[in-house]
């Protein structure tokens, strides 16, 4: 099947001052089309780094990182812009919704950037949010009026806008208790599901249990990949 | 209507609008800095226009003149020398006079003045009557100017003693202020017949003519043709035309507008510089808002754009208001300063008002420029992490 995702030999150096922190030494992978990938690890293992690569935030200091076969040393920032509007939706352990927004027009922010006409975009983000099991009667509340676990939901709902064939998520449970963070977890399951190419950084053991496979880090290497 | 429907519905103008209206405070007092500076600019020129047209105004119809005295070593201007301007073409009016100082007494009270002699028909040419009529020729009649009028306390009627002679007031002028012709005010003006009573030494001939042009743009030709005419062989009579009053009026308040302007300037710079700052905390702080939305799909042209609108917004919103609070403010401050508006309603004025929105919008665009471009190299990780 299709290589959705390679990483070949990548690291990453923070220079923080004079010292160096290696975060990744030499991770090497490859992620196919439909894909539930979890990444584990401990604290400061290099999860975050990695999947931050993934989504086209940051590049790797050496090695190669393909998303849909396009290396993402090697492309200009619109590009890199493109592959982030259009091929990834990125959920984050802290929501990162902008707070002075309503939840259904963070929804429609990455449409906004995708040149989607408002009457549309609206209709979709509202389709999104109750596919997200949001109560409509939260569309128009902002973030700080919303629980963690709807926060979340939002933010899944926001991923999703531009329909995204890859979805990372860091560590979506790590902010919501565990109840909430199954019922999370299980609507992240369920677009893996739908056909999304899916990678959950986690260092819950028991969300690994919904993914096809498991790429453990420790000290920014890859320690045994597969289940 | 079509293109104020797109421009609504521009996702860059509806952020924009979005993200000014959050922060209201600081949107307002970048606003204020504008504002300010765009009145400062525009009221400036504005004020410093209408005092030239006032001035102007007061002095214009005096443009018109030519003023003619002996040249120097001459003593006076002939009747031949009167005869000689009558053949040149385009003059309305020859107005000779003769001249001296003079105290004019009222009993014990005593003004040094000036008395003249001249033709009543030729001095009705130069100022009005505010009371009585003009005085009659071969009678001991005459009329006196408003300042005199007032220190000695005179009305028709009333006897003044000049040079020994008692002559009966039978007119008053109405003020004259500054004259560049005549000087009215402090003047009593009598026949030549009983001028030449008053002072029989003196001859007849004439201490200056005043020559009033038909076509005020003509009083360039008229002057050369008359030193044509009279200083052919030598140097006989000085001409002075009263226009060049007007020019240096003109560069006069050029000068004061552009200086005020300068001051308008000033201020606007300060607008920009705090606009530069309003933009600058807005981006610090909406960092991790930048960051979040690089994340999701913005591009650096996208965050370049949204905030050089916000800028904009601010600066077209601030220098409209500007603009119009000109209006209102230098209309007041005309009125009170010159009671006539219509000085306002000039060309120059308006031109003023749109230079100084103009440089409004402009400097909201600069200062919003630097922080625009920082926002939009973030790095998105970079973005995302601060806090
Ligand atoms: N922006 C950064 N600057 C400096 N060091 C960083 C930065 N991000 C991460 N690190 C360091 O890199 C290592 C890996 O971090 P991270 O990828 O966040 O790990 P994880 O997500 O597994 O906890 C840690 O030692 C962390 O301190
Ligand atoms: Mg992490």
């Amino acid at each position: 099947m299709n290589r959705i995702v390679e990483v070949q030999d990548v690291t990453r150096v923070y220079q923080m001052g004079k010292t160096s922190v290696h975060a990744l030494n030499g991770v090497s992978f490859s992620i196919k089309q439909g894909d539930f990938t979890t990444i584990m690890g401990s604290s400061g293992s290099g999860k975050s780094t990695l999947l931050n690569m993934i989504g086209c935030l940051d590049k790797p200091t050496s090695g190669i990182v393909r998303i849909n076969g396009v290396d993402i040393q090697k492309v200009n920032d619109d590009e890199l812009t493109y592959i982030r509007r259009n091929n990834i939706g990125f959920i984050f352990q802290q929501f990162n919704l902008i707070p002075t927004l309503t939840a259904l027009e963070n929804v429609e922010i990455p449409m906004i950037f995708n040149r989607i006409p408002p009457k549309q975009r609206q209709k979709k983000a509202l389709k999104l949010l109750e596919d997200a099991s949001l109560d409509p009667e939260y569309a128009t509340h902002k973030p700080n009026e919303l629980s963690g676990g709807q926060q979340q939901r939002v933010a899944i709902a926001r991923a999703l806008a531009n329909d995204p064939p890859i979805i990372l998520a860091d560590e979506p449970t790590g902010n919501l208790d565990s109840k909430t963070g199954k019922g999370v977890m299980e609507l992240l399951s369920s677009l893996n599901k739908q056909g999304k190419t899916l990678i959950v950084v986690t260092h819950d053991p028991q969300i690994s249990e919904y993914s096809h496979n498991t790429i453990r880090l420790q000290d920014g290497e890859v320690v045994n990949e597969g289940d | 209507m079509k293109v104020i429907e797109s421009f609504r519905n521009n996702m860059y103008t509806q952020l924009a609008e979005r993200n000014l209206k959050r922060q209201k405070v600081r949107t307002i007092l970048a606003a204020i800095g504008i504002i300010i500076g765009v009145m400062a600019i525009s009221s400036m020129g504005v004020l410093g226009n209408t005092l030239k047209l006032s001035v102007e105004d007061s002095f214009g119809d005096i443009g018109d003149r030519l003023i003619i005295y002996p040249a120097a070593g001459e003593d006076s201007i002939t009747e031949r020398q009167v005869g000689k301007i009558e053949r040149i073409h385009g003059i309305e009016q020859i107005i000779p006079f003769r001249i001296t100082g003079e105290a004019i007494e009222l009993r014990d009270e005593v003004y040094y003045g000036i008395a003249y002699g001249i033709d009543a028909d030729k001095l009705s040419h130069l100022i009005d009557l505010e009371d009585g009529r003009f005085f009659k020729s071969g009678s001991t009649e005459c009329v006196v100017g408003h300042r005199v009028a007032s220190e000695l306390k005179l009305k028709t009627g009333s006897k003044v003693e000049v040079d020994g002679s008692r002559l009966r007031v039978v007119g008053i002028l109405k003020e004259q202020g500054m004259g560049f012709d005549i000087s009215a005010d402090g003047s009593i003006f009598t026949s030549f017949d009983m001028y030449e009573k008053l002072y029989p030494e003196e001859g007849d001939d004439f201490d200056q003519v005043v020559v009033i042009v038909e076509d005020i743009n003509q009083v360039d030709v008229v002057k050369d043709d008359i030193d044509e005419s009279l200083n052919r062989k030598e140097k006989t009579v000085e001409i002075f035309a009263t226009n060049i009053i007007n020019e240096e009026i003109d560069t006069a308040f050029r000068s004061i507008s552009l200086f005020l302007m300068g001051i308008g300037s000033i201020s606007l710079l300060v607008a920009g510089v705090s606009i530069l700052n309003v933009m600058l905390m807005s981006t610090m702080e909406r960092t991790r808002e930048i960051g979040i939305m690089k994340a999701v799909g913005a591009s650096r042209n996208d965050v370049l754009k949204m905030f050089l609108y916000e800028a904009l917004f601010l600066g077209i919103i601030a220098s409209a208001a500007g603009g119009i609070l000109t209006v209102g403010g230098s209309l007041g401050l005309i009125y009170l300063i010159t009671n006539d508006i219509s000085y306002f309603f000039s060309l120059t004025t308006i031109l003023y008002i749109c230079a100084g929105v103009v440089f409004g919008i402009a400097t909201s665009l600069i200062g919003g420029l630097y922080p625009a471009w920082k926002a939009s190299m973030m790095e998105p990780m970079a973005a995302l992490r601060y806090e």
